[in-house]
Parts: structure tokens; C-alpha cells; sequence
């Protein structure tokens, strides 16, 4: 009686059936990922004690002034981007021939084992990849005895999480071309383009969203990370860096909050850039 | 744009879920207070004075190999033994740094907690720990003399815990890359362009003390007495030395097993370590070699404090006695690598561990400035000038690394 009572009330009203069906994924969006942004946001304004033991609730500005004033943090948030570039454009290069080849040239066969060796790097876990750079970085590993190694720095660090993210930017991109039809590129030849008119203005046009949803995993992913740099970064640090610290050393948790704000900020100006392209209605 | 209505909506109630707590009282309400600035004045938490029957259960918080129970390791078990002892069911939550242990602690959640200096003060200074009956822990009076009423474990003669190991921070080296064999500090600071790329420095804002001993050594005019109270100026020279290090810097260390490696690949050559990482690199064959510099050192010493809101104190009581006991000082200390703090717990340790550990050897530990927070009142007693706190050092370690 009861069940066919609130099936019959869910019937008539439309209104109570679609809040029910949206309610929890609205509150999860909402809430729990909006709302921890919010957090992030309001902690900013705040700022602690000095044993670092308790958060003063009174409202100030004082961690956007030091984070504006202290030139060492606009050093690092400067290196983080360009990694951030680095490592995308480096993705970027080696993508696209990988997936150009995976989608129009090799065979189904082949398609899939190229697949499943592209995303096989993603079952080993981050840190197995990061220490094996690390070996690879060493002085007497593997690079430094053909006398390739950088040693520990920034461009080791930009090569590991170019590597760490490569999948990231060659699946996409794989996506994207094997969704273009294989006539196309006939109708292209066939009309008198070239291998290089082809690549520009029939490849291209479809390849370039697909490039920019990459690009949105392999920067926010660099934006984000810290643990890389710790390993073969020698004394570099990132935005990340700063944001273990001050949360983790210092137990800031409030200054953690600002530092944190700054990859928020960018990666905001990023898409909405890349809204601008129109690449996204593409996708 | 209902549903924009929708998500906004949500997003005020978050908003005000958060915000509205913004004029409440702090809500960690044992958390430091704040009317005293940096002045360090003890809040009244009583202490016990008798024991009574155990409560069945206590709840640790400590280092990661503090409180083994087998599990990590079969041999290793200084839990089980005191379960069985006492009728407490221990329940451990390790934690990785002193920051971490501050703040679980502040939760109030656990009976008993290992602290190193760099905590126990902070700890004292938010009422989270009790003082410490040492008449309630027999095994006390085994305690190397020279560990007691110390500025991180009392204040004004009471202590606030049980003192349980401590080690000192070395200068180690390979030997076959660093010729002459260094004795001072100098070889990583003001001579450590000649191992240019290849020195290692702990990556704390702790460290900032190492630099401040060795211009305490080096640099009388400045005045420091204690690397650990360093007024703005101090902190400043302090904060120059680090950076000339920084550029002949390969990297910093925190991991100590990223060390070992560092050393064994010869990635770094020379830079601060703990003894028990020489002894696993001199395991692995590699050729290197710890000591104390002639400047002293810095280090740790660690004490085992009462929650004060513990609802178990007969165990937590029951758990300080056993951990000093000179069977479970001894496995802690050769487990994870440290001088025991019982002079028994020497007596039935492997031959030569307490002699590679220094452990007992007064003249040895009265070298090593043992990690200590520094707060606003100077703790050299200074009452002129006003000292640079954690936070500062904080931020003045990541201005160091740029």
C-alpha cells in the first residue's frame, strides 16, 4: 500500500521526481566540490597562531600580501607554469605522431596491442615510475653513462611527468582521429591536396580539440604535482611544494589555502581560453 | 537556469556551513591561546597522583617504528608483550611528521604520544598533554640523567613526559670523493662549493638551526646562544648561509631511504644524515663515513607524553614504564636506530650498538642542541628583543629554496 502510495505521489508530481533523480548529484556537485572551493577560499582569509597550533577565525588579507610581496613566490609560480608548458608541448609532440599512427596507419590488430601498451604505464603505480626516472637520472645510470643526464633538476622533472602523463594527451588525441573517416582523407588526395594540405586542413581541424582536452590533463596535472619534483626535481620546488609545506611543516594551513588559489586561478584563465578557441563545442 | 539556481544555492549553504563558524570561539578549544603571544607560560592541566586498575585500552600515537606489534616485522614486537602484561588493547596510529602529531593530538582522541622536541613544546603550550608523575614510572630511574628536566620534555623542573631515545644529526661523507676527511661543518657551507652539486642538506625548516650553529661557531659577533632562538638578524644571516649553500645544494633530503640512494649512487657526497642511514649505506658497501663535527649538532630527543584528556591513565602510566623497560628500550632503539634512553636497556643490547650510538656517552649528547620550537620568548632567555617564530622559519626555508 505504502510503496504504490509514493509511487503514485513520485507519478504526480514531475517536479519531486526530477529533484530526487538531480538532488545527490547536484549536492555532490555542489556542496561537497563548489563547497570545499569555498573552504579553500574563506581558510585563505584567515591566518594562524604563532605555534601554528590554532587558526585565528579573523578576517585579513595578510596571506595575499605576502604571497604578492615575497618575490620567491612569484619565482615559483613562474617555474611551475613553464613546466606546466614544458611538459605539455613536449606531450603534445610525441602524441601526435603515436596517435596519428595507432588510428589511420596501423592495423585492428595492431590498434588494440598499441592501445593496451599506451595505457599499460597507468597500472604501475606513480611512484614506481618517478623513483625509476630517479634511477635513470643518477650519476653512473643509464642516461649519465651515454652522457645524456641532466642530473636532478627541472628538466629532469619535466621529462618524468611529460612520460607521466603522455597517456593522458595520446588517448584523447587517438579519439579524435579515429573518429575522422578514412574517405575523408581519400576525398582529400583525390581533390589534388598534398600530404602536408591533408595534414593542415583535414587532420588538423579535427586533431586540435582533441589536443586541447590533452592539454588540460597534462597542465592542470603539472600544476598539481609535487611529489616528481621531490624526487628528481633536486632543490626545485613547485606550487605543490609550497602548499605541503606551509600546510604540513608549518601546519598554515590558512597561507596552504592562498598558495593553492594560484593553479585554481590559472587553470580558470586556461579553460576559459580554450572556450574561446571554441575547441570544447568540438569535442 | 533552474539548475544554476540550484548549484548556487548550495554553494551559499556551504558557504555559510563554513563561514558561520568564522565568529564562534576557536573551535579547537585546546589549542594554544592566543592571549599570550608566543610567551610560554604552562596551562594548569593537573597531573596524576596515584595509580589505579587498567582501564583495558589504550590508544598510542606515534613515530612509524615506535610501536611495533609484528606486524611490519615478525621479531619485532614490543606490543603484544605489554598486552599481555597489562590487559591494555593497544590500538597505534603512526604519523610522519612533528606538525602531524601536533595536530592529531589536538583531536584529543589519544592516551599517549611520542614527541620529539620540535612538538613536545607545542604540545605543552596548547594543554594537550598532561605533566608526567615520574614517581608512577619505576623505570625512570634508569634514565641517563643527563635526559632529564630538559627544555623539551619539562617546564620549571616538571616534566611532561618520559624520556625514550634521541640520536644527533651527523656529517657524513664518501670517502673515496671528499679528501681531506672533513671534521667541521664548514664542509657544507662555507666550503661547500668544492663539492659543488653534489652536498645534501634535510629539507625541514628545521635545519635552519644547523646553519645557526655553525655561524654561532663561526661568527661570534652575532650573538647566538642558542641556533634555536634567533632574533630577525640572526635569522637573516642564518637564512644567507643557507642560500650560498643552496646554489652547491644537489639536493634536499627528508625520505631517508632517498639518501641512502643518493649516497650509494654518489649523487650527493657530503651532507647531514642519522647514524642509522650511514650504517645502511656502509651495509650496502658504500664507502662513507659519519662523525660529530667539532661544532657540535643538532638532533632529536624523544619523549613519550600523556593526553590530557586520556580516559586510560593506569595504561597510558603502564605504557611509559614498559617502553623504558630495558627489553622494549632496547628493541625500539635497534629498531629504528637511536641511542635508548635507559642505561639498562644497554646492558642487554647487541654488542657495540650502544657504543656506535653513543648512547650514555654525557659528552657525546651534551653536543647535540636537540630540536626545539622556536617561539617569540627567546629561548636563550633573552628578554630584549623578541625571536623568530616556527612560522617564520617556515616561510624563510621556502624563500631559501626559491
Amino acid at each position: 500500500m505504502a510503496s504504490s502510495g509514493s509511487a503514485g505521489l513520485l507519478h504526480r508530481s514531475p517536479r519531486l521526481r526530477l529533484g530526487l533523480l538531480l538532488g545527490p548529484p547536484m549536492l555532490w556537485l555542489g556542496v561537497l566540490y563548489l563547497g570545499s572551493l569555498a573552504a579553500l577560499f574563506i581558510t585563505s582569509l584567515w591566518t594562524v597562531d604563532a605555534f601554528g597550533a590554532g587558526i585565528q577565525r579573523t578576517w585579513t588579507l595578510e596571506n595575499f600580501r605576502t604571497l604578492f610581496t615575497l618575490d620567491v613566490y612569484r619565482t615559483i609560480t613562474f617555474r611551475t607554469l613553464l613546466t606546466a608548458v614544458a611538459v605539455t608541448v613536449i606531450d603534445g609532440l610525441v602524441a601526435v605522431p603515436v596517435a596519428l599512427f595507432m588510428a589511420k596507419v596501423a592495423s585492428p590488430r595492431w590498434q588494440r596491442i598499441l592501445v593496451i601498451l599506451v595505457l599499460t604505464p597507468l597500472w604501475a603505480s606513480y611512484l614506481v615510475k618517478a623513483y625509476a626516472w630517479r634511477g635513470m637520472f643518477s650519476t653512473g645510470g643509464p642516461l649519465d653513462s651515454v652522457g645524456l643526464s641532466p642530473g636532478y633538476g627541472l628538466s629532469a622533472t619535466i621529462v618524468t611527468l611529460a612520460y607521466l602523463w603522455l597517456p593522458y594527451m595520446v588517448l584523447p588525441m587517438y579519439a579524435g582521429l579515429e573518429r575522422l573517416p578514412d574517405s575523408l582523407l581519400e576525398a582529400s588526395a583525390d581533390l589534388g591536396a598534398g600530404t602536408w594540405t591533408t595534414m593542415r586542413r583535414v587532420v588538423l581541424p579535427v586533431l586540435f580539440p582533441a589536443a586541447v582536452a590533452g592539454s588540460i590533463f597534462t597542465f592542470s596535472l603539472t600544476l598539481g604535482d609535487y611529489i616528481a619534483v621531490k624526487i628528481v626535481g633536486g632543490t626545485n620546488q613547485l606550487l605543490g611544494n609550497v602548499v605541503y609545506d606551509s600546510f604540513l611543516t608549518g601546519n598554515n594551513m590558512p597561507f596552504a589555502a592562498t598558495v593553492s588559489l594560484i593553479p585554481v586561478v590559472v587553470m580558470l584563465a586556461y579553460l576559459t581560453a580554450v572556450r574561446r578557441t571554441g575547441a570544447l563545442e568540438n569535442l | 537556469m533552474k539548475l544554476t539556481r540550484l548549484a548556487g544555492a548550495a554553494v551559499v549553504l556551504a558557504l555559510c556551513a563554513v563561514g558561520c563558524g568564522t565568529s564562534s570561539d576557536d573551535s579547537g578549544g585546546s589549542a594554544g591561546d592566543s592571549d599570550t603571544p608566543g610567551g610560554f607560560t604552562a596551562p594548569d592541566v593537573p597531573m596524576a597522583s596515584e595509580l589505579g586498575d587498567n582501564e583495558g585500552a589504550l590508544s598510542i600515537l606515534a613515530w612509524p617504528g615506535y610501536a611495533e606489534d609484528g606486524s611490519t616485522d615478525k621479531t619485532v614486537d614490543w606490543v603484544t608483550p605489554f598486552e599481555e602484561k597489562t590487559g591494555c588493547q593497544v590500538d597505534v596510529k603512526t604519523f610522519g611528521t612533528s606538525d602531524e602529531a601536533v595536530s592529531l593530538m589536538q583531536s584529543g582522541q589519544y592516551d599517549v604520544v611520542s614527541a620529539s622536541g620540535d612538538a613536545s613544546l607545542r604540545l605543552i603550550a596548547g594543554g594537550d598533554v598532561a605533566p608526567v608523575n615520574t614517581d608512577l614510572v619505576p623505570n625512570y630511574a634508569d634514565v641517563w640523567p643527563f635526559l632529564k628536566d630538559r627544555p623539551w620534555n619539562s617546564v620549571d623542573d616538571q616534566m611532561y613526559g618520559i624520556p625514550h631515545g634521541y640520536g644527533a644529526n651527523l656529517l657524513m661523507w664518501r670517502t673515496d670523493k671528499v679528501d681531506p676527511a672533513p671534521t667541521s661543518w664548514s664542509a657544507v657551507f662555507d666550503d661547500s662549493s668544492a663539492y659543488a652539486g653534489k652536498v645534501t642538506a634535510y629539507d625541514s625548516p628545521i635545519y635552519i638551526a644547523d646553519a645557526a650553529l655553525y655561524l654561532m661557531n663561526t661568527q661570534p659577533d652575532l650573538g647566538i646562544e642558542d641556533p634555536y632562538a634567533l632574533d630577525a638578524d640572526q635569522l637573516a644571516a642564518a637564512v644567507e648561509l643557507l642560500k650560498a649553500q643552496k646554489a652547491n645544494v644537489g639536493e634536499y633530503w627528508s625520505d631517508y631511504l632517498k639518501e641512502v640512494q643518493a649516497f650509494t649512487t654518489g649523487d650527493s657526497i657530503v651532507g647531514t644524515t642519522w647514524q642509522v642511514i650511514a650504517n645502511l649505506a656502509e651495509a650496502d658497501k658504500v664507502p662513507v663515513k659519519a662523525i660529530l663535527p667539532e661544532e657540535g649538532s643538532t638532533g632529536w630527543s624523544d619523549t613519550w607524553m600523556v593526553g590530557s584528556e586520556t580516559e586510560h591513565p593506569n595504561c597510558a602510566y603502564a605504557w611509559l614504564d614498559h617502553i623504558i623497560s630495558p627489553e622494549a628500550n632496547d628493541a625500539v632503539a635497534e629498531w629504528f636506530g637511536e641511542a635508548p634512553a635507559s642505561s639498562k636497556a644497554c646492558e642487554i643490547a647487541t654488542k657495540g650498538f650502544c657504543e656506535s650510538y653513543h648512547a650514555g656517552d654525557e659528552a657525546y649528547a651534551e653536543k647535540i642542541h636537540y630540536w626545539t620550537t622556536p617561539i617569540e620568548e627567546c629561548l636563550d632567555g633573552r628578554t630584549d628583543v623578541t625571536c623568530t617564530t616556527y612560522q617564520e622559519w617556515t616561510q624563510a626555508w621556502t624563500e631559501i629554496k626559491g
